[in-house]
């Protein structure tokens, strides 16, 4: 069995899951960046203690499983989401979904996910993939981050799906409950929207940790790091830092260029100039987010390390801050027209 | 980032699939592209791998010296810690620490290390011993 599901690759697992799926479901305005933004996903957070395999908790895009929620919601069409304690039954709703038609988007865990390379497969479990079909024992899988759909096994799926740790999927599968066309006039009500709550993400969240003032807490800490964790530890926790802004999904800097093609898109929905002129400044500060990259690589490779290089991480962070500070700002100031 | 200068550094997932960048054209307009990797991102998952592999050498040189078990092998081997550990075999976590224990580890009940056994995917023979074979 094989549905007739189109595969689309994207920079991020769930921006992709969100986008097919939709895309299935007859909303053709649908793209990633459009599903990013309407799902409020840029985010920042550094959570000082909490640690993930080893080095430091940062996060450049919300919580998983929002941007789903969150743009179907805004879009007016209701969500099907499940967790499962057994495996079997697991199997058998997603088996029920498959013969009723219905392309299912599946939490994984990425550490026995048999089609990636080795290297990138650590116990991280808020991957997400679509599953289109069954034939013979062989899932037809298409995963967004990869350009070709691809398969696994029932075995393999159901390992994956039921990976244990830190956000573990219980088997969790979820897809829009309703097919049905969508009017520009909701996209524009839900860009609004989205843009609304990301500048409350990113402006008021209270405390030091979270959002503009996580990203200054952050770039204080790392100029810590060098005396506090020994230039070794701190090489890679800077590490860690690159693997997380730059790694699989972010679509580069951060989020922060999917964020600023989403302002482009934005703008073909409502004619208002400063959309445009606010995108500029996200790819300013994602090309700095690139540039703090490069600098941590020449520390975490030993090139340099002196307490002055740490010293110029922290200035691309705060320099950042400021930039997004401004652009949020900016965004929170648009009139929309009623 | 500007269309042009998209990194091409041929990296791990690189040579399984290109992944889409959002760069930017030459008048101004954001589009994809596929990258095949950049040699930053890759040396950073380095170091991670490098870590990983200090800490299963040093969980090697500890059992050795009998001051942890096993178990603290396997668990570097296989990437996991102890919250991990005791999700996929089904003991507490408070159990899994005291089985990292040497001494705690010997008397461990045959049942007990085949839980063990399954979750790292070796044999009790290779648990006990340390000695997988594996590229």
């Amino acid at each position: 069995m094989k549905l007739d599901f189109q595969h689309t690759q994207a920079a991020h697992c769930e921006n992709g899951v969100t986008t097919s799926l939709l895309r299935h479901h007859g909303v053709n305005q649908i793209t990633e960046p459009l599903a990013f933004g309407i799902g409020s996903g840029l985010f920042f957070i550094y959570i000082p203690f909490m640690k993930i395999n080893n080095g430091p908790a940062i996060a450049f895009r919300t919580q998983p499983g929002l941007i789903f929620n969150r743009t179907c919601k805004a879009l007016d069409i209701p969500v099907a989401r499940k967790k499962f304690r057994s495996k079997e039954e697991a199997e058998k709703i997603l088996m029920e979904c498959l013969a009723a038609g219905q392309p299912v988007g599946c939490q994984v865990g990425v550490y026995y996910l048999t089609y990636f390379p080795k290297e990138y497969r650590f116990h991280f479990n808020a991957h997400n993939l679509i599953v289109f079909g069954k034939e013979d024992d062989q899932f037809l899988i298409s995963d967004p981050v990869m350009e070709m759909a691809t398969s696994l096994s029932s075995y393999e799926l159901e390992r994956v799906r039921f990976a244990k740790g830190a956000f573990a999927p219980r088997g969790q599968l979820y897809y829009p409950k309703e097919k049905k066309a969508v009017t520009d006039e909701q996209i524009r009500k839900a860009i609004k929207t989205g843009i609304n709550r990301n500048v409350n993400l990113m402006l008021r969240i209270p405390g030091p940790i979270a959002g503009i003032r996580g990203i200054r807490f952050m770039a204080k800490k790392i100029g810590q790091w060098r005396d506090k964790l020994g230039p070794k530890k701190a090489g890679s926790y800077l590490a860690q830092l690159v693997r997380m802004q730059e790694e699989i999904g972010t679509g580069g800097g951060g989020f922060r260029f999917i964020y600023a093609a989403f302002l482009q898109e934005a703008y073909t929905y409502h004619q208002i100039p400063e959309l445009i002129d606010i995108s500029k400044q996200f790819t300013k500060s994602g090309d700095i987010w690139r540039s703090a990259a490069v600098q941590a690589a020449g520390i975490y490779k030993g090139r340099i390390g002196s307490q002055a290089d740490f010293n110029v991480m922290s200035d691309y962070l705060n320099a950042s801050a400021d930039i997004e500070k401004q652009a949020f700002q900016a965004l929170s100031k648009i009139k929309w027209p009623a | 980032m500007k269309k042009d200068e998209l990194p091409q550094d041929l990296g791990a997932l690189g040579k399984i699939t290109g992944e889409v960048c959002y760069v930017v054209d030459e008048s101004g307009n954001y589009t994809t592209v596929l990258s095949n990797g950049w040699e930053v991102k890759s040396s950073a998952l380095e170091v991670a791998w490098k870590d990983v592999e200090q800490r299963i050498q040093a969980a090697h040189q500890k059992v050795l010296n009998k001051e942890a078990s096993p178990i603290l092998f396997f668990m570097e081997l296989r990437v996991m810690d102890i919250p991990i550990v005791a999700a996929y075999t089904g003991f507490w976590k408070w159990q899994v620490k005291r089985h990292l224990k040497y001494k705690v580890f010997e008397k461990l009940s045959a049942s007990g290390l085949a839980r063990y056994a399954e979750v790292f995917e070796v044999s009790v023979e290779e648990l006990k011993t340390m000695k997988v074979d594996e590229t």
